[in-house]
């Protein structure tokens, strides 16, 4: 029978060191909803999110009281919507409709955002794509919850250069469309390499084709346990260290299947799988960063840090696989720079910068993650560092991302505030050096050698 | 309903245990097992109880823990214990 120290440790990671749950997802299939009719798609969009979703906010509430486990989101993931609205959009206006339909159906079942204003052009775009890539600026500036992305590349085809080089220019657009907020519109999209279909995080999450009609996914959190499991630790070697880490994210995990199974069974939806990610917030004590601190670094970005993160990615990989049924996802440790109170703190100080977190991104999930850098950045600079983005997936064949926002109007030093999980964070110098003639070849980068394993 | 864990957390006071076994008595909640430290002068207690027959629901039984806890000036978590189960045996 369980006794009271057990119950205890339970308990303190939830009340003193951030333990939650941060997201149940549900994934819902849009193809049905397709019509020749841009009413019709739209109507059929906005009644089945509202039926299939109805109760997700209240049984995540419930769930969470029972068990006592804070449940921080709430969140849908769809269909790519390119492949919904292909056959019903003719313009990027026709797209933005949609958006609004989707942002109304969100505000209706109560969730925070919803992800999968998405197209997947790894290999090459369809005109129903480019439209949709194309309206993704107006409708992130028009809608509150939408959440965007575009797959620009994966380990079996290659990357799609064409793609890469227009995300350079929608994405200086959106922070143009929403520079009031500080170009908040950035921060709610992503640009990524090898996207999983049942990812429950945004702003990358999407249903993909190859998942049922609807699905629960999870994604647990807890930086802050692992951060104070460490703590206890004195004169650990790296045994100790990885063996602590490893306990430390099997209990975590625990409680994420635990209430991925109570929602599904409640929902009456099928559990699909748990994102294992340590995904930090911005409140102090709730951060990667103090976890590579933890492990004997000054600050996050010094010589070491590409170590630790890999040894603390994989560790928890180990831990979690075996607590749960079904892992998938993105899982792996998260390094967003506005989310993480440490993170800041170590680009603040000048020990993080961008080539370091972009070789932090090799060894963990999942790339550049709301990272603000000046407003004046060409868009061709930022189509070439979505490309080395993409490469490190390709090559290595994981998830990576770019979710970058180059604040309109403010420069390197500056900081900028989106509030909430989304946080804040001081804007990075980037290097400046042109990379135009590059990203502005026609065509896309070759599958690599070892993609052919057949 | 499973089993149920009641977590109580405070200064330590005369009745407290009184006033919880006397609200769990009252709608039908059987205590199976009590075990109870005293932590520098904090008090720490843990129930576990079934519920199986109770006259609330469980959602009604945190809420009125919880309040009776504010009344001693003490923390009264309820939880089903799935949540140390799964996380402390494999």
């Amino acid at each position: 029978m369980i006794n009271i120290f057990e119950v205890n440790e339970t308990n303190q990671m939830i009340e003193k060191e951030n333990l939650d749950v941060r997201t149940i997802t549900m994934g819902i299939n849009l193809l049905s909803c397709a019509s020749s009719s841009l009413e019709e798609t739209k109507q059929n969009i906005y009644n089945k999110i509202t039926t299939l979703a109805k109760n997700l906010v209240a049984t995540g509430n419930e769930i969470e009281k029972e068990f006592g486990i804070p449940i921080v989101n709430k969140r849908i993931s769809i269909t790519p919507i390119s492949l919904v609205g292909q056959n019903c959009c003719k313009t990027p206006e026709d797209y933005v409709e949609i958006a609004k339909t989707l942002d109304k159906a969100a505000h209706e079942v109560g969730v925070n955002f919803i992800g999968g204003y998405s197209a997947i052009v790894s290999k090459g775009m369809t005109k129903s794509d480019e439209l949709l890539i194309k309206s993704i600026p107006m409708a992130l500036a028009s809608t509150e919850l939408i959440c965007s992305s575009v797959n620009v590349g994966s380990t079996k085809t290659g990357i799609n250069m064409d793609a890469v080089r227009l995300l350079g220019d929608i994405i200086k657009e959106t922070a143009k469309l929403t520079e009031d907020n500080d170009s908040l519109g950035c921060a709610k999209f992503v640009a990524l390499c090898n996207a999983p279909d049942d990812n429950p995080f945004m702003a990358g999450a999407f249903h993909g084709v190859s998942e049922a009609d609807a699905i629960i996914n999870v994604g647990v959190s807890g930086p802050g346990v692992v951060k104070y499991a460490l703590q206890n630790l004195d004169n650990a070697d790296f045994e100790e260290l990885c063996e602590t880490i490893k306990k430390t994210a099997f209990k975590i995990t625990r409680v994420g299947q635990l209430v991925a199974q109570e929602a599904s069974k409640r929902l009456g939806i099928p559990f699909g799988i748990i994102d294992l990610s340590l995904a930090p917030t911005p409140a102090v004590g709730d951060s990667v960063a103090e976890i590579l601190e933890e492990i004997g670094l000054q600050r996050a970005g010094a010589p070491g840090t590409t170590a630790a993160l890999a040894l603390l990615n994989d560790q928890v990989k180990k831990g979690g696989v075996m607590a749960s049924s079904y892992v998938g996802g993105l899982s792996g440790a998260f390094i967003p720079v506005s989310e993480d109170q440490g993170m800041i703190d170590a680009v603040r100080e000048g020990s993080l910068t961008i080539e370091k977190l972009e070789a932090m991104t090799c060894v963990c999930s999942v790339g550049l993650d709301m990272i603000a850098i000046p407003g004046d950045t060409s868009a061709e600079t930022i189509a070439g560092i979505i490309a080395d983005e993409a490469a490190i997936g390709m090559v290595n064949q994981k998830t990576t991302a770019v979710r970058i926002i180059p604040a309109a109007g403010k420069k390197a030093g500056d900081v900028v505030e989106f509030g909430g999980l989304l946080g804040y964070a001081p804007i990075m110098p980037v290097n400046n050096f042109d990379c135009s003639v590059f990203v502005n070849r026609k065509g896309r980068i070759p599958a690599p050698i070892h993609s052919f394993k057949n | 309903m499973n089993k149920v864990i009641i977590t109580v957390v405070g200064k330590d006071t005369v009745g407290i245990i009184a006033k919880v076994c006397t609200y769990l008595a009252k709608n039908k909640i059987n205590i199976l097992d009590i075990s109870q430290t005293i932590i520098q002068e904090y008090f720490n207690m843990m129930m576990i109880v079934e519920a199986a027959n109770a006259t609330k629901d469980l959602s009604e039984i945190i809420t009125d823990l919880d309040k009776i806890g504010e009344g001693i000036g003490v923390v009264i978590k309820c939880q089903r214990e799935e949540i140390f189960d799964k996380m402390h045996r494999i």
